[in-house]
This record gives C-alpha cells, sequence and structure tokens, in this order.
C-alpha cells in the first residue's frame, strides 16, 4: 500500500538539522555541565533513526555512505589512543592533560584531550547503536 | 504563595499523568495507547519545567528539549507502525 507521508519528510529536513545542532551542544556542554559523548552520540544516532522513519534504508545509505562497524573500530582507537598517550609521557593509563590557549574567536579557551575521548565515545556510540538498529529494524 | 501555586500545578499534572497512565494500560486500541504515551511525555516535559522552577536551576533545560525529541521520535515510530506495518522500509518507492 503506497502511503502519502509529505509532512513527516518535511518535518524530518528542519528537524534533523535541529537535533544534530542538539547533539553537538551536548557534545562540547559535557566538560563543565550534564551532557557528554554518550548523550550526544545517542541523540545523533537518534537523527538519523528519524531519517530512517521518514525515507527508506536505501536513501540513508545513499546520502551517508558510512560503515558503522568501521565507525566503532575508529572510535575505540580514538579513546584506547588518548588514554595510552598518558604512558609515553610516562604517567599512569588515562591521565588527562590540559593547556590554556588563546584562540581567535573564543579568546582564553582550555584545551583537554578529554574531548578526544569524548569524540571515541562519541563515534563508538553512533556506531553501536547504528548497527543494532539497522540490524533488527530491516523487515526482510 | 509563588510556591503554592507552584506545587498545586505539580499536584493536578501529576493527576493528569495518572489518568494518562489509566488509559496506557486500559486502553481499548493502540492509537489510544499511542496518543496516552505522546501526553505523558508532553506531561514530563511540564513537571521538569516546575520543578526547574521551584529549584531555581537551569541545569534541566537541557533534560526538557531531549525528553521533547525522545517523544517525538517515538511517537513518529509508533504511527508509522500502525500504519505500514514496518518500521524501516528497505525501498520505499517499490
Amino acid at each position: 500500500m503506497k502511503t502519502n507521508d509529505i509532512i513527516l519528510q518535511t518535518v524530518t529536513k528542519i528537524t534533523l538539522f535541529v537535533i544534530i545542532l542538539f547533539s553537538i551542544y551536548l557534545f562540547f556542554t559535557g566538560h563543565y555541565h550534564p551532557g557528554g559523548g554518550f548523550i550526544g552520540g545517542l541523540m545523533a544516532s537518534g537523527a538519523i533513526v528519524l531519517l530512517l522513519l521518514a525515507y527508506d534504508i536505501e536513501m540513508v545509505k545513499a546520502i551517508l555512505p558510512v560503515d558503522y562497524r568501521k565507525m566503532i573500530g575508529i572510535g575505540l582507537l580514538f579513546s584506547a589512543g588518548t588514554g595510552a598517550g598518558a604512558l609515553l609521557a610516562g604517567k599512569p593509563f588515562l591521565t588527562h592533560a590540559y593547556t590554556y590557549a588563546n584562540l581567535p574567536i573564543l579568546g582564553k579557551t582550555s584545551l583537554h584531550t578529554a574531548v578526544l575521548f569524548d569524540t571515541g565515545v562519541f563515534l563508538v556510540v553512533i556506531g553501536v547503536t547504528m548497527t543494532i538498529i539497522q540490524t533488527i529494524g530491516e523487515s526482510d | 504563595m509563588f510556591e503554592i501555586v507552584l506545587m498545586i500545578s505539580l499536584f493536578i499534572i501529576s493527576l493528569a499523568m495518572l489518568g494518562l497512565i489509566y488509559r496506557v494500560i486500559k486502553g481499548p486500541t493502540i492509537p489510544d495507547r499511542v496518543v496516552a504515551l505522546d501526553a505523558l511525555g508532553i506531561n514530563l516535559v511540564s513537571i521538569i519545567a516546575i520543578v526547574s522552577i521551584f529549584l531555581k536551576t537551569t541545569a534541566f533545560l537541557d533534560i526538557i528539549l531531549l525528553i521533547g525529541i525522545l517523544a517525538f521520535i517515538g511517537t513518529v515510530a509508533f504511527s508509522k507502525y500502525l500504519e505500514k506495518g514496518v518500521i524501516m522500509e528497505r525501498d520505499r518507492n517499490s
């Protein structure tokens, strides 16, 4: 049966960017406030799920040509690499470093290696969630 | 005075959520339950807003947006399942 879902598709085209922006905001606010890589990754995968609901799997695969299993590996490499980088400096595993820098627009900003660790968590969460959803969500 | 108003509104929204939970459990058809679940999410948003006024904090304002987005996606998924029988299609035009 062919149904007419023009309303859902139009709403999705606008809402998708709001959700992606919110996930990026949650990712960067996670250092001093509630948020972080895990919940940001969950929100980003929620945006991809909304795209899967409004369109179909073939179209989402055409506009986001990403292998989610490789994304898990890359994320684990980021996290474990950030943890192991502390071993090179003679510190215990997962010791994080930070410094203060004067960036052009943002002014005085604290730069942490925890952001790299959180990027890894972000990628792993998107990869695991989308692998699970695409595996159990296909009808045939 | 202001806190009494907040308490009364919390109480009334809790009563509304009790009625919605009754509709989720008892509801004769599936669409009744879906609409009740959506309204439960909206009532949850209002309860969080009142609690964050009560505690004079802004830490919960992210959670309001989060619950709104999750309730929206959940309702869309339920509605698509009810209308089409599948949630994710392989090819929409076939």
